[in-house]
């Protein structure tokens, strides 16, 4: 199906009646996903943005429930964001992140009812990238500008339309709703100019990983980094989190805050010991977790090669630098 | 599996009794206001909860009381922050909120008819003290064979679960008990020295026995030593870990070692388990 650039706010409009509808939008000359209220407000012509939209699904601060004191004890108060979303124009590495999340928010034990109530209610509306970015690797990681994982529709720009496809079951009922014309352009031109010249080697670093824990590289990998965590905050797969307490006399919440394995007090004990005391424990974790220890767990690698961390790392870390440097090395000690 | 709604919300239970174990380690009894919670709680020896308590937080404290001795749940809390602060300062009558029970427990099944070295360190008895108690239960006493429990503490203050260790348990058919504390005091007419080196004196066989430890770091570090030493094997040497957790559920991902997560994959791991694991505990 087709829609014409000229058209899309309209149907956005339409799209606004009867769900709540996040999109790119351009403030301060920055890219943002916002929840919009009319098609008018959004920008497809970006890069990407500066925060992933995770947060859309899995809040970076969120209430679970909220409790009161009450005479015959404490009135707890479940909190349910019910409401059905679309997602428009995420690129596809943002896209196939929640494919990670799914997973990391559901175990054997327990499958988290916030982030799942919301990923149900969510149709992902992707945006092939035809011009990516200097740091974008997606192609190194299992995707690609045009990787339709993760969305339920994929809109691909061409001149002065955007050609969109239903991908999943969810997807294609959602767009037969608004009754696009019909339409089928040959994309292969556009698809084969959009060149992702960043590239990482991970063939055999699972391997690397499975047994340089105590490797001496690690001495020396993290110690640019000043541990501020813009690289946790602003990954699309990071997805650690804190429970806090927002609470006054009788009253408070409890709540869920996006956390960082790169933070010292993420691990420290109570007794004060830190199985992490330092920046290189806590790098190595952040790569070991992305890498190997996520791949044990569900077999693939938690990273869409989105170049967030390397963008916006104050230090000019460059996870592609730390894991070619881990490349280059023999492999460690067992562990 | 917890039932309730969201597993996050925490079930009111009331403190019915605490007992002053140290300066500052308190054991607290609690019943659940919902006894249908306890009916189906489920508890095994070496699992966790988390403690609750409104305006203040969360906290995975280990559940000390074994499931064969009643209808409520005991948890030895030490003072150390603000919600055991808080916690301190409770009386009996007041509520709280549990939500558990998480993580493994100890292999009870593997170990029966075998004799149980237990070896605790100051007030690391208490993860323990549930599969102590499980096993010189009435209803599963003849599963084991001896049951050894060698403790120790920096002094006699710090000594927790007295009463346990000097009348309960040592009256109980085929036990042996070995207390210690670091340095000599004037009262004192036990045994002084630190923990490794006592088990060397006791020096425990390996034959049809498993050694069960808890304790802080640098005591499991020199006592692992002594076990191998005696013969010990290490799928017959057992330990259970502490690590910061928020969620319990294996989702906010701070007790990870490696691939493990503390909350769900242990805290009970064997020290085969544990060679094969990175050390970042």
């Amino acid at each position: 199906m087709l829609i014409s650039k000229n058209d899309l706010p309209v149907l956005l409009d339409r799209i606004l009646g009867e769900y709540e509808v996040y999109a790119p939008v351009k403030e301060h000359g920055k890219v943002e996903f916002k929840k919009i209220s009319s098609g008018t407000q959004v920008c497809l012509q970006y890069s990407n943005s500066q925060k992933p939209p995770k947060g859309i699904l899995f809040p970076q601060s969120e209430k679970m429930f909220c409790y009161e004191t009450v005479q015959d004890g404490v009135r707890v108060d479940e909190i349910c964001d019910c409401s059905k979303k679309v997602i428009w124009g995420i690129r596809p590495c943002d896209a196939k992140s929640f494919t990670i999340l799914d997973d990391a928010f559901k175990n054997e034990q327990y499958r988290d009812p916030y982030y799942y109530k919301r990923r149900e209610n969510t149709v992902i509306v992707g945006f092939g990238c035809n011009r990516p970015g200097a740091t974008c690797f997606c192609t190194s990681v299992n995707s690609g500008p045009f990787d339709t994982a993760g969305s339920d529709v994929f809109l691909t720009e061409l001149e002065d339309k955007y050609y969109v496809e239903g991908i999943t079951e969810k997807g294609k009922e959602f767009i037969a709703r608004y009754q696009l014309p019909d339409g089928s352009p040959d994309t292969s031109r556009i698809k084969e100019s959009a060149v992702v010249a960043s590239k990482v080697n991970l063939d055999g670093l699972k391997e690397k990983l499975d047994v340089n824990f105590y490797d001496e590289i690690w001495d020396s990998l993290w110690e640019k980094c000043i541990g501020c965590a813009a690289c946790t905050y602003l990954c699309p797969t990071c997805h650690c989190f804190d429970i806090v307490e927002e609470a006054e006399g009788g009253k408070g919440c409890r709540v869920r805050n996006w956390d960082a394995c790169m933070f010292p007090l993420f691990t420290l004990h109570g007794s004060g010991h830190n199985p992490r005391p330092s920046g290189k424990e806590r790098v190595r974790q952040r790569i070991m977790h992305k890498f190997k220890y996520f791949q044990d767990k569900f077999q693939q690698t938690a990273c869409v090669g989105c170049g967030r961390c390397i963008k916006n790392c104050p230090v000019n870390l460059d996870i592609r630098i730390l894991l070619d440097a881990i490349q280059q090395r023999e492999s460690g000690e067992g562990c | 599996m917890p039932n309730n709604p969201t597993a996050l919300t925490p079930y009111p239970v009331t403190i019915t009794k605490i007992v002053d174990e140290t300066s500052d380690v308190k054991t607290f009894t609690v019943e659940f206001d919902d006894p249908e919670v306890m009916e189906n709680f489920g508890n095994k020896p070496g699992q966790v909860c988390m403690l609750s308590i409104f305006g203040e937080g969360e906290s995975t404290i280990s559940i000390t009381s074994a499931p064969t001795r009643g209808k409520f749940l005991e948890f030895t809390v030490k003072r150390v922050g603000r919600l055991t602060n808080v916690m301190h300062q409770m009386e009996v009558g007041q509520k709280f909120g549990v939500r558990g029970p998480y993580g493994n427990w100890f292999p009870y099944e593997i170990m029966k008819g075998k004799d149980l070295f237990f070896v605790g360190g100051g007030f690391a008895l208490a993860p323990i003290r549930s599969l102590i108690d499980y096993a010189l239960s009435d209803q599963y006493r003849s599963d084991y064979g001896k049951v050894e429990v060698l403790y120790g503490a920096r002094s006699v203050d710090d000594l927790c679960f007295k009463s346990d260790l000097a009348e309960r348990w040592p009256k109980l058919h085929n036990t042996a008990i070995y207390t210690t504390i670091d340095r000599p005091e004037e009262a004192w007419k036990g045994h002084v020295g630190f923990v490794p080196s006592y088990v060397e004196e006791v020096a425990p066989s390996p034959e049809n026995k498993f050694a069960i430890i808890a304790g802080p770091p640098i005591m499991i570090k020199f006592t692992l030593p002594v076990f191998a030493k005696l013969g010990f094997k290490d799928d017959q040497i057992i330990t259970t870990l502490e690590m910061r957790m928020k969620c319990c559920l294996g989702k906010c991902g701070r007790c990870n070692i490696g691939s493990k997560f503390v909350c769900v994959d242990g805290p009970v791991f064997s020290l085969a388990q544990l060679k094969g694991m990175p050390q970042e505990y």
